[in-house]
């Protein structure tokens, strides 16, 4: 029985990925039978290299995920490396989960609100400081670099990262190696980074490479923060096999070929720069510099991470407003007044889309979960990894640009009839989902005393009462944990349900994004809301129903 | 349960190419407590997770242990009811005191009174009368461990496994649970298998002691 | 309202799994399906519409338009017990692709689009690839109220209807202003570069492929072209760049000073009416005369804002109702559409506490009780009258559409 379920979990994981990208790949190259071309051919590339605009938006593509994730690993290393073992740090770790748990699209509209030329900022410091009775027409957001999506990228990969380090620095047993450091003479900092950092990296090289490929083939925030003139290359592929053009679908396919192949470039990129900084520090590890004053990138790393954490918030709070205003113009530093029809207005849309979400999200993570402790189980009978989570199956979803193959998954889907069928998009929805339970629960599961299972097993309890009433309840609080990412994940879903709903499933994602494009921020603020307050209590949950049901036991409260 | 002699019958451990017990053959009578002494790493703990049927899967085994006539390798862990006792109490921090004894007791025993007075009982020879509804957290080591081995001895074991059950509690401590835990199992008429490094252990155990050989010699083929 | 979203979920799950074992039967049976079409009166199609559920594919992007959807869903609850769907698209031709991709996939029945708001280009290429289900317009008994002769229900952008769509809305380009700012509004393309010059950053359109910018570009064509008649037609490439050429000459003058320098578009209508709010801009446009009195009315926009329009008249143009070929509920879309046709429904629409957008009705035609709902209806404070509204301007043909909008990609949209 348990040894099916590796299998299974590959199947469903990867099968609609490698069916998809075939099903990219195939137009790609003029072969899509169903619309009468069989003739391979280099047709849709060459068409695809005179789009107008294309080098712009390759390039705009490849700078924004380097950037992205040049920044944001420069300063998870710096915050760790400033802070990690005090206080404030602990603090901030506790912050972590619920910013993580809003979806990107979310953070990116507050975000464009908060720091637009009419936006809150300026509304707060006009006109008594700026002079400005009406906004300057300054290009902040959706500027020709990308400088904005970088940002907003930045804001919500960053604390990605570090919760990735964070979980590695628990199991690499960073806060010894810091002090041992310490006492040869180093400067925390220097210290951390010679002694902690090298230990850490491995264990985050693939979430840092999984921030790399959403930056570089990233859609919903893009269509918030980014240049239009031409648009990335990930948004133009979507528009294009979205057009009522047919033919541009041959187009779209070899743009998401082309999307892949940016994805392998960054990576390789990455890759080369990890050997040089590897051989640099590798020389500069046994120099036995240890460090001067710190103060200065001790404040960087405070201000950079305050002000990206910050905006968030405020960014966040922004919407909370306009979700309750009456009306709000340039340039009150507050709405005018405060009222509840908005909410009214869209009640009736609402639910619908709350119910979608919370039915697929709610399914699919209960689906993952079930899976992950299958699959786990088996391990932890055989003693053996399984493949999914050996050779990094399970970031193939992550890695693998979403364009490529959900195009090519939503061609099957139609030839198999199961377009805009509620199994689909659940399905789809499992691929992106299930990795991340699973790579939130292993490392609790993994790490659960296996005498406990013996000493039941001794007692005369059956393999299945063990599990039963001894390890899945002691391991409650990390299957929580892990069920509410996966529920975040799927909250945050934009592309499959867009590509596998077929527009009968509208979620609080694919509302919000459809929204943002133009609609009356207060409507925004509303579905934004909603977005961010599901993941919320989904973690809240998480939280609280362990706390209480066991909250007669010590034992339990332990972090092991 | 019948008092029974339990037996290792040719046992031979591997790991890879390494042999961590060769051919151990031994006989341990009711009441009667046998020392196994040897560094660690010599497969003593491997040994004991085999006789449970828990033993992971890189490891290769062959040999047989008895309880009397029944041949316990054939049967499931579950099924072979071999009590053990590891360093730590192992008592299940999501239950409590009484819930952890309960979850030993046979689900033969229908009754909700005789359960819970059978519970309750334990918890009176342990000397912790009224902790039923404790966490076990709130307990000292000392009390966890008389509460794991009521726990043991509740679950009728056909014999004893103890895994250096004394080396984590204090001096004092160690002293009178070595004498709790060697009166229950001779009341008890339960065969025991003990493994440890402390001489002083062995001493108190009063019976045979064998000394296993530090790490088997690579195989010759 | 009354039923917990939940149970109405499950029902309309249940239908659909009931009507799936009704298909899988008529096809072992070898029957083919019932066409709505086929069968006789419209009581028939009234009594078959019962219980569907009717996908309704339309732009979502505006509040006030779904609000109107969702009336209209729980009124064709009630009286037709027909579950409406609003499937919100961000660009109509994202239905369009859908059902294309149906058809080449083979999928004639059990389509996921039943009825998709439509017109132009999206229409034209549906037409073309025999998308659509019909002609059913002339089975509708409201459609005998539609002005046929002086409004453009009858053709779409050039391409006959051909009862392959039903009119339900008509819509002029206008301009937005606020008037504080801009009191004596530029009535003219050449009086708005002019404008745009004393008032740089003030001015925007948004990005085309969008509707109301790929219109704004139609517009100044439109009143630049030498010959307006070549619009009317496709024509050769040559043909093309010298009628269009002024077109060009014209947004090169006028980007440099746009709001952010001609570099950044608004995405869409809303998203400018949004920067007009948020007081980014002075001028917006739109295609719906009472597009600044519902928003001021709404609270939106600040009751400043007035509407209005060039002197030498505005593109106007219907917009429409169809069915794919393969819906799974072609009746209950159409007693849908015949509802929304009615006097009471288009009243609501054209009421600018709720929509506020041109009827397709011909006023007169109906009956007293239904004219008098019309004449009372309020008149929003920055909406033109008719007169003032001026001469509407025909649609040019789907082809200008798509050339100007690919050569405007080309020029302002390919990057450095």
């Amino acid at each position: 029985m348990l040894r099916l379920f590796p299998p299974l979990a590959v199947v469903l994981l990867v099968g609609p990925v490698l069916a998809g990208l075939a099903g990219t790949l195939l137009p790609a190259f003029d072969y899509l039978p169903v619309l009468g071309h069989r003739a391979a051919g280099l047709q849709a590339w060459t068409q695809l290299l005179e789009l107008p605009g294309l080098r712009t938006s390759v390039w705009l593509s490849l700078s924004t995920g380097l950037v992205t994730t040049i920044l944001s690993v420069l300063l998870v290393v710096l915050l760790c490396a400033a802070w990690h073992g005090t206080r404030a740090f602990a603090a901030m770790e506790a912050w972590l989960a619920p910013l993580l748990s809003v979806p990107h699209v979310t953070v990116a509209l507050g975000l464009a609100f908060l720091i637009s030329p009419s936006g809150w900022i300026m509304r707060c410091l006009s006109p008594w400081l700026t002079g400005f009775s009406q906004p300057p027409d300054w290009r902040i957001i959706q500027d020709a670099n990308g400088l904005s999506l970088m940002f907003g990228l930045i804001a919500k990969e960053a604390p990605f990262l570090l919760l990735m380090t964070l979980a590695a620095l628990g199991q690499a047993d960073g806060e010894r190696g810091s002090v041992v450091a310490r006492t040869f003479g180093y400067r925390p900092m220097i210290g951390w980074l010679k002694a902690v950092f090298p230990r850490v990296y491995p264990q985050i090289r693939l979430p840092v490479l999984a921030v790399l490929a959403y930056g570089v083939s990233v859609v919903d925030v893009a269509m918030v923060l980014a240049p239009t003139t031409p648009a990335p290359l990930a948004v133009r592929v979507v528009k294009m096999a979205n057009d009522s053009d047919l033919n541009l679908r041959f187009i779209a396919s070899a743009g998401a070929m082309l999307q892949c192949a940016l994805v392998l470039g960054g990576v390789l990129f990455w890759w080369m720069l990890e050997r040089t900084v590897r051989w640099w520090g590798n020389r500069w590890i046994t120099t036995g510099w240890r460090g001067g004053r710190e103060s200065i990138p001790r404040w960087i790393a405070s201000v950079a991470g305050a002000t990206l954490g910050l905006a968030v918030i405020f960014g966040l709070l922004a919407m909370a407003v306009w979700s309750v205003a009456t009306h709000w113009r340039f340039p009150a530093a507050i709405p005018a007044g405060l009222t509840s029809a908005n909410w009214k207005l869209h009640a009736s849309g609402v639910t619908d889309a709350v119910w979608n979400t919370l039915s697929l999200a709610v399914c699919t993570t209960a689906f993952s979960l079930i899976l992950s402790v299958g699959v786990l189980e088996f391990e932890a009978a055989t003693g053996r990894r399984t493949a999914l989570s050996k050779v990094g199956l399970l970031y193939v979803p992550l890695v693998l640009p979403q364009v490529a193959f959900l195009f090519g998954a939503q061609v099957l889907l139609a030839l198999s009839r199961l377009d805009g069928e509620w199994i689909a998009l659940a399905w789809l929805h499992l691929v992106f989902v299930f990795p991340y339970v699973f790579l939130a629960l292993a490392d609790a599961y993994r790490a659960w005393d296996e005498r406990y299972r013996r000493t039941g097993l001794c007692l005369g309890a059956s393999p299945l009462r063990v599990l039963l009433r001894i390890k899945l309840p002691m391991l409650l609080r990390p299957i929580a944990a892990a069920g509410a990412v996966g529920f975040a994940v799927s909250v945050g879903q934009y592309l499959p349900t867009l590509f596998a709903g077929a527009g009968r499933f509208p979620t609080l994602t694919t509302e919000a994004v459809a929204l943002s494009a133009g609609g009356d921020l207060r409507s925004v603020g509303i579905y934004a809301m909603l977005q961010m307050a599901l993941p919320l209590a989904a973690f809240a949950l998480a939280l609280a129903a362990p706390a209480w049901c066991f909250r007669h036991r010590r034992g339990m409260h332990v972090i092991r | 349960m019948n008092p029974a002699a339990l037996e290792l019958q040719q046992v031979t451990i591997e790991l890879g190419a390494r042999t961590l017990i060769a051919g151990l053959s031994l006989i341990v009578e009711p009441g009667q407590v046998v020392t196994l002494m040897g560094e660690s790493g010599v497969g003593k703990s491997s040994l004991l997770a085999w006789m449970c049927g828990t033993m992971p899967e890189a490891f290769r085994a062959s040999g047989r242990v008895l309880h009397g006539a029944t041949d316990l390798s054939l049967l499931p862990p579950e099924d072979r009811r071999l009590g053990i006792l590891f360093q730590d109490d192992l008592l299940f921090p999501h239950l409590s005191v009484g819930q952890n004894l309960a979850f030993a007791l046979p689900a033969a025993l229908r009754s909700r009174a005789e359960r819970r007075t059978k519970v309750e009982g334990a918890l009176d020879e342990a000397g912790l009368s009224g902790y039923a509804d404790r966490d076990p957290a709130t307990l000292s080591g000392g009390q966890r461990a008389r509460v794991a081995v009521m726990r043991v001895l509740l679950s009728e074991p056909r014999a004893l496994l103890l895994d250096e059950p004394f080396s984590k509690l204090d001096h004092a401590t160690r002293q009178r649970f070595r004498q709790f835990v060697f009166d229950h199992l001779r009341e008890a008429r339960l065969p025991t298998l003990l493994v440890t490094h402390d001489p002083e252990d062995a001493l108190a155990a009063a019976g045979m002691t064998l000394e296993l050989p530090s790490v088997g010699s690579p195989q010759v083929h | 309202m009354s039923t917990p979203v939940h149970l109405r979920i499950l029902g309309a799950l249940f239908r659909r799994f009931l009507s799936l074992g009704v298909l899988a039967i008529l096809g072992l049976t070898g029957l083919p399906p019932v066409r709505a079409a086929d069968t006789n009166s419209w009581t028939a199609t009234l009594a078959e519409a019962q219980g569907q559920t009717v996908y309704w594919n339309a732009w979502g992007g505006d509040d006030r338009v779904n609000a109107y959807i969702a009336w209209a869903g729980v009124e064709a609850k009630k009286r037709f017990r027909i579950e409406v769907r609003h499937v919100k698209l961000g660009d109509t031709a994202e239905a369009v692709s859908r059902v294309l991709a149906e058809k080449a996939a083979g999928k004639d029945v059990r389509g996921s689009v039943d009825l998709i708001w439509i017109n132009g280009e999206n229409f034209s290429a549906m037409k073309q690839h025999g998308l659509l289900h019909g002609p059913f317009v002339d089975r509708l008994p409201n459609f005998r109220w539609v002005d046929t002769d002086n409004k453009p229900t009858l053709v779409d952008f050039t391409v006959p209807a051909e009862g392959l769509e039903a009119p339900w809305s008509m819509g002029q380009f206008v301009f937005l202003r606020e008037s504080r700012r801009v009191p004596d509004p530029p009535r003219s393309a050449a009086a708005l570069l002019a404008w745009a010059k004393v008032n740089p950053g003030r001015f925007n359109y948004p990005q085309p492929p969008d509707f109301t910018g790929t219109t704004f570009l139609k517009q100044v064509l439109l009143e630049l072209a030498q010959d307006r008649s070549a619009l009317c037609r496709p024509v050769e490439e040559a043909q093309f760049a010298e009628i269009s050429a002024p077109l060009w000459d014209y947004l090169d003058e006028l980007h440099p000073v746009m709001w952010r320098n001609g570099r950044v578009f608004p995405a869409n209508g809303p998203a400018q009416t949004r920067q007009l709010a948020d007081g980014e801009i002075d001028i917006a446009l739109s295609f719906s005369p009472e597009a600044a009195s519902s928003a001021i009315e709404s609270g939106q926009l600040p009751d400043s804002v007035r509407t209005f329009v060039w002197k030498g008249g505005t593109i106007a143009n219907a917009s429409f109702l169809a069915i794919p070929f393969n819906s799974r509920a072609k009746s209950g879309a159409m007693v849908l559409i015949d509802f929304l046709l009615s006097p009471e429904a288009q009243a609501r629409k054209a009421d600018p506490r709720h929509l506020g957008s041109l009827t397709v009705l011909d006023v007169d035609k109906l009956s007293p009780a239904d004219q008098a709902i019309f004449k009372a209806l309020p008149k929003g404070k920055a909406t033109l009258s008719p007169e003032e509204l001026g001469t509407p301007l025909p649609e040019p043909h789907p082809y200008w559409m798509d050339r100007l909008e690919k050569q405007w990609l080309t020029r302002y949209a390919a990057g450095r």
